[in-house]
């Protein structure tokens, strides 16, 4: 569905744009309909930079990323906007991706007037409770809310159905759970578990490897804007093949193993 | 016997109200522990945290002691706390990165920190490079502004500063949070050989992240929404928790190799309850899938086994 092939992407800093920086070196990569792709890296490693670029927020320097053989980075206006209906972003920091003055209703009316004008109020009603049902959302508790009144897990799944509403086939999920408690944490990998299964793509933007392990199909380690390891992500997390990769997942905490210790 | 927390009460002033977001809490950091303290957000963990070394002007101490070795610390009292702070209590703010000024340089900050303690920059500086030496940073950082170094490194400087004095107490508040894996593990066992070396006599470590204050706490505290709810050593706490939000805390956490495909985990359903008016008897009663008609009364926070303090009407039957 989204392939990239050989992207680059350099960005231009400082007075004049005399110096540059390479955030995103020759990476290619896949995610199919129905398959979660993480992409794990730490900080400064360009994943959110490919996330942007995969939503058309950013355009590639050199290199293709196309979807459905369309390539992304020419579409312009109404064009753009078709593929937004398809692919759809939620980015780390939910309270601040919401208008603080907007209650959560108005939110959902504002994709109506963006996206289908056409259709009327009431069939626009069910179709945002369907959503928030599919999220797993009571829509009693959370429209005619104001985003400071829900918590974190809350508004990171109404992005979702926000995103849901628009018969997304792909999601850029950046880091989506980051900022949550580890209780609610888990609910929204297991939203993404059951959306993968009705065949939606996911591209699982995360610096969490034991996160990035529970969903994703397929796995692909970045370094410095650059792929070091990439595949299915059993192999990758049983059988490393690169020393970054093993130096990684070496220093992931886990519980009832301490640092020091074999791994049993 | 360090630290000495008895019945810690901590309200933060609000137009609509009092929150309590600590309510009766007690506890004791023995000589060269590490407590790990963990916990959702709003659970009252970095208000702990922050009640032993400096209560800003909208937190208000209404009520319980803090004996630091035998004395008592004024945490009321701004002024007063002066005397302690830096040289028997010390802290490493949540967002260490941004506690350098921007403007000044690493060694000049020191020098003008020390000067406000009324020790000499001079005399301090060997100890003060040889402990930069220790957690990897050349001497030449005393020359850096912090912008010129990496999120890890601005850490690692804030650890050394915090600790220059051989503080009694050191309260390191979700140090690893804004780390990458590898920074984080770095950090962290500097945070242990610091203990080791009897640079910091004991610790309080803040963290939302369990599995990680595993690999370096003693004993780990949980709280719940202003109180404790469990408390024992590390081991103990992952392996055989006794407290229900212990429990499904724990059975929330996706390890490296979890599969969603092949075992599915949950969360806990709702939310934490506000402290504004927090509700009557056990507070994690409303989402606690054990509760049962005791529950509407407070259960106290009694030792069920050795070191291994529980407050749940059912753990102890």
């Amino acid at each position: 569905m989204l392939r990239f092939e050989a992207v680059w992407k350099t960005y231009r800093l400082g007075a004049f744009g005399t110096r540059e920086l390479t955030a995103v070196r020759d990476v290619s990569l896949e995610v199919a309909r129905g398959e979660v792709v993480s992409l794990i890296g730490e900080s400064g490693s360009g994943k959110t930079t490919i996330g942007r670029m995969a939503l058309g927020l950013a355009a590639p320097t050199r290199g293709r990323i196309t979807f459905d053989d369309v390539p992304v980075a020419g579409l312009r206006g109404r064009a753009l906007r078709g593929y937004h209906r398809q692919v759809q972003g939620v980015f780390q920091d939910p309270f601040s991706t919401f208008n603080p003055v907007f209650k959560a209703d108005r939110v959902f009316a504002l994709v109506r007037d963006g996206f289908f004008p056409s259709v009327p109020a009431a069939q626009w009603r069910q179709r945002v409770e369907d959503a928030l049902e599919g999220v797993r959302l009571e829509p009693a508790d959370v429209l005619h809310k104001y985003p400071h009144q829900l918590s974190g897990g809350q508004l990171q799944r109404m992005l979702i159905a926000r995103a849901l509403l628009l018969d997304i086939r792909l999601l850029v999920a950046d880091e989506i759970i980051s900022m949550l408690d580890a209780s609610t944490r888990i609910d929204v990998l297991n939203l993404l578990g059951e959306l993968k299964a009705k065949g939606l793509g996911v591209l699982f933007v995360t610096h969490d490897l034991a996160l990035g392990t529970y969903i994703s199909d397929r796995t692909v380690i970045l370094r410095a804007g650059e792929v070091v390891e990439s595949g299915p992500t059993e192999e990758v997390f049983a059988q490393p093949r690169h020393e970054y990769t093993r130096n990684l997942l070496a220093a992931v905490p886990h519980l009832h193993t301490r640092w020091n210790e074999p791994v049993k | 016997m360090t630290l000495e927390v008895e019945d810690l009460r901590v309200h933060y002033r609000t137009l609509r109200g009092d929150v309590k977001a600590l309510d009766g809490v007690s506890f004791s950091v023995a000589d060269g522990e590490i407590m790990g303290v963990v916990g959702e957000s709003g659970c009252g963990k970095s208000t702990l945290g922050k009640s032993l070394v400096r209560l800003d002007n909208r937190m208000k101490h209404v009520g319980g002691s803090i004996t630091l070795d035998g004395a008592s610390l004024p945490i009321a009292d701004d002024r007063a706390m002066n005397r302690f702070r830096f040289k028997s209590v010390s802290v490493i703010p949540q967002y260490a990165m941004s506690a350098l000024n921007p403007t000044r340089r690493i060694g000049r900050l020191v020098a003008d920190l020390l000067a406000a303690h009324g020790i000499s920059y001079a005399a301090t500086l060997p100890e003060l490079t040889r402990r930069l030496r220790l957690v990897g940073l050349p001497e030449r950082v005393l020359e850096n502004y912090p912008i010129e170094l990496s999120g890890g490194m601005k850490q690692r400087v804030v650890l050394v500063l915090s600790t220059l004095c051989d503080p009694a107490l050191l309260v390191a508040d979700e140090v690893t949070s804004a780390l990458d894996v590898s920074t984080q593990r770095a950090v962290a066992e500097t945070l242990v050989e610091f203990r080791d070396r009897g640079y910091v006599r004991s610790m309080l470590v803040v963290t939302h992240d369990i599995s990680l204050v595993y690999q370096i706490a003693d004993t780990i505290m949980v709280m719940y929404a202003g109180r404790l709810a469990e408390k024992a050593p590390s081991d103990v706490v992952v392996t055989e928790p006794l407290h229900p939000y212990t429990q499904l805390l724990i059975g929330a956490l996706p390890e490296v190799g979890a599969r969603f495909s092949e075992r599915r985990l949950t969360g806990i359903p709702g939310r934490p309850p506000g402290l504004r008016n927090p509700p009557q008897g056990c507070r994690f009663r409303a989402r606690c899938p054990l509760a049962f008609d005791k529950c509407a009364e407070q259960p106290p926070f009694v030792e069920v086994a050795t070191n291994h303090r529980v407050a749940c009407w059912k753990a102890g039957s």
